[in-house]
């Protein structure tokens, strides 16, 4: 806001990145869990085995069930049990609801339609019994619901910090002067200038990625952020935004009910015509219109093969089983807004792939925090001198740091500590997990009420490390998938999870460890408001 | 940032920043939104497709205003730049809507 673009640019990115920074924590905290959200619904679920039916005994069960649940549904989805995205038999089925009984549902998009969704055992064609946990499907989907709010207001709210983070990026990349020798550039135990190098350092590298999420993650609210373009092209009803997306989703061979009763061919031999053309293992959905009637539709999907949200579809008659056609053109405009937000989403993503997306969202927390550590880290010397101490503003942002930095990854741990030791036939199991996350989050900000912040942050550390360090004792003690079992029968998600959260407890008692020591060296009048300097803070 | 000497000069300069926040946070989602507006009804695809390319490009707009709102030598012409295109671009969609003349047509 001064002399110099530069500068100005230095200015905005301070007041960006700091307003919405904790924020902007939690999102990246809880949107990069759900890079595994289908391992930790697992988990979160251990009555639930690993899928091994086949395709047609899936398809035939979810068929009996949707028959005898939703046989005058406008639509019914069935999702057979393929990759880590869906490992479990899942079926859905769609009403159209009237204004007056509209109820809140998760997506903005379809605001008009009632939809039910069950998980099914392909043997029994019955649903499955699991616990009630909202499982990874709600921690990841607080990323962007936040929690407890209507969906309007977390979009906004949400819609302005991505905002607030896309403008802190692009100010951050302009005030940058040595951007290529800075991808290098790293000098531990300097205090401010270490803590600059690292938000530096780690920014750079994950530019493009950062950029890319944050960009198409606005894109997901541009519906609520930006309504004018639909309401200037679709007018102002309430089903613009349906009809908006009907137009861009439209498919050919759709057709309207014809009221005319005739009964649905048989899926499977559906199915069996696609992995013929496809090969095994490559359907990803049937989708039946107008189940039951004359105009039947059945689109068999092909499984996600790149950032695309959708890939080719065959298209059936419903009432006789022919083959309609194949389909999978789009408009470029529709292909660009697909590909961007397909990009955010990484559904398409292979194991090696998804690691490289998860890691690059921990380093984006790890710029996120380090970027508020150093806010208070540069303006501490001044701070601290002061004759009444550090000014309130100062002593917030130290407060919500800690309580933010430290104590979210101790509410993540009570998140699934939670679904182990609840009790099974609690009312409102699922809430009550959600609520545990937000109570000991709240917890952990009013912390440093009672704690001087450089104690607060040690102590809350070990708080994280023993409980991630607790889970795979509480799951061996309450289920009988413990650690070893896992190993020996290659359960590679129940593992692969008890396994990441012993290395997240060590890695966070590794940092308490190193704070302690920190504040042990160093001499004892600065000793009362230690920012502690860490070479390589690996804080999640 | 720069703390000035008199509590004059610091209100004047709070004053300032308070204006371009504004410029750019409310005047540029005014500019943003008709920027797609007119680009959603001008843009020589369907209907569906215009409105997806606006809804898709908008943000980077929101951004470049922004940015610009804050780099500008002076409030006055932060503001400036936002509102005679915003008028510009009303004059135009009004044009469009009242001949009719629109993508789809």
């Amino acid at each position: 806001m001064k002399n110099g673009f530069r500068q100005s640019m230095a200015w905005l990115h301070t007041w960006t990145g700091l307003v919405v920074g904790w924020i902007l924590f939690f999102v990246f905290a809880t949107g990069n869990l759900g890079r595994f959200d289908t391992e930790i619904d697992r988990w979160m679920k251990p009555e639930l085995r690993p899928e091994t039916a086949s395709l047609a005994q899936s398809v035939e069960a979810a068929q009996q069930r949707l028959q005898s649940r939703a046989a005058n549904a406008e639509s019914w989805t069935i999702w057979p049990a393929t990759n880590r995205d869906y490992p479990n038999l899942r079926v859905r089925w769609e009403q159209p609801v009237t204004q007056a009984s509209a109820e809140h549902s998760g997506r903005t998009q379809n605001q008009n339609r009632k939809r039910t969704e069950e998980y099914l055992d392909p043997e029994t064609a019955k649903p499955v019994e699991t616990r009630a946990t909202g499982g990874g499907q709600l921690l990841y989907k607080m990323h962007y619901e936040l929690h407890y709010l209507p969906r309007t207001v977390s979009d906004w709210l949400i819609g302005i910090c991505s905002m607030f983070m896309l403008v802190a990026i692009i100010s951050g990349i302009i005030t940058h002067k040595k951007i290529f020798a800075d991808f290098f550039t790293f000098r531990p135990g300097k205090g401010q200038r270490s803590w600059l190098d690292l938000h530096a350092a780690l920014a750079t590298i994950v530019l493009p990625f950062f950029l890319m999420m944050t960009y198409s993650g606005l894109v997901f609210l541009v519906l609520t952020l930006f309504p004018g373009n639909v309401a200037a092209n679709y007018g102002l009803g309430d089903d613009t935004r349906t009809t908006y997306n009907d137009e861009l989703n439209a498919t050919p061979y759709e057709a309207e009910r014809a009221d005319q009763a005739a009964p649905l061919v048989n899926l499977s031999s559906l199915t069996a015509i696609a992995e013929q053309k496809w090969g095994a293992g490559q359907v990803r959905t049937i989708e039946v219109e107008n189940p039951g009637d004359s105009n039947a539709r059945v689109r068999v999907t092909h499984l996600l093969d790149d950032t695309s949200r959708t890939n080719q579809e065959l298209v059936f008659d419903g009432a006789n089983g022919a083959l309609m056609g194949e389909f999978s053109n789009q408009s470029n405009a529709r292909g660009f807004y697909d590909h961007l937000l397909g990009l955010h989403r990484g559904l398409f993503a292979g194991w090696v792939l998804r690691w490289l997306y998860f890691l690059s969202g921990i380093a984006g927390a790890i710029i996120i925090a380090s970027g508020l550590v150093l806010w208070v880290v540069k303006r501490n010397p001044k701070q601290l001198k002061q004759a009444d101490g550090p000014d309130f503003g100062h002593r917030l942002v130290e407060a919500l740091n800690v309580g933010t930095i430290a104590g979210l990854p101790i509410a993540v741990a009570a998140y699934f500590l939670a679904n182990r030791l609840l009790p099974l036939d609690l009312a409102g199991r699922g809430n009550w997990e959600a609520n545990s996350f937000f109570i000991v989050w709240l917890l952990a900000l009013l912390y440093p009420i009672v704690r001087p912040v450089g104690r607060a942050w040690i102590e809350q550390f070990w708080v994280a490390a023993a409980a991630f360090l607790l889970l795979p004792i509480v799951n061996a003690l309450t289920t009988g998938r413990h650690l070893l079992h896992s190993l020996q029968v290659h359960d590679w998600i129940f593992a692969g999870f008890d396994l990441t959260v012993i290395v997240a407890g060590l890695l966070f008692a590794w940092i308490a460890i190193h704070l302690s020591r920190r504040a042990q060296q160093v001499p004892a009048p600065a000793r009362r408001r230690n920012a502690s300097h860490l070479p390589s803070a690996q804080e999640v | 940032m720069a703390s000035k000497a008199s509590a004059a000069e610091l209100s004047l300069y709070r004053w300032h920043v308070a204006s371009r926040v504004f410029a750019a946070v409310l005047g540029g989602y005014v500019l943003t939104s008709l920027i797609g507006i007119f680009l959603s009804l001008a843009l020589p695809l369907s209907r569906s497709d215009s409105v997806t390319i606006a809804n898709t490009l908008g943000f980077a707009f929101y951004t470049g205003a922004i940015i610009w709102v804050f780099s500008v030598a002076t409030v006055w012409r932060a503001w400036l730049g936002l509102v005679i295109p915003s008028l510009v671009l009303a004059a135009l969609i009004a044009l469009v809507a009242l001949t009719g003349v629109t993508h789809f047509d």
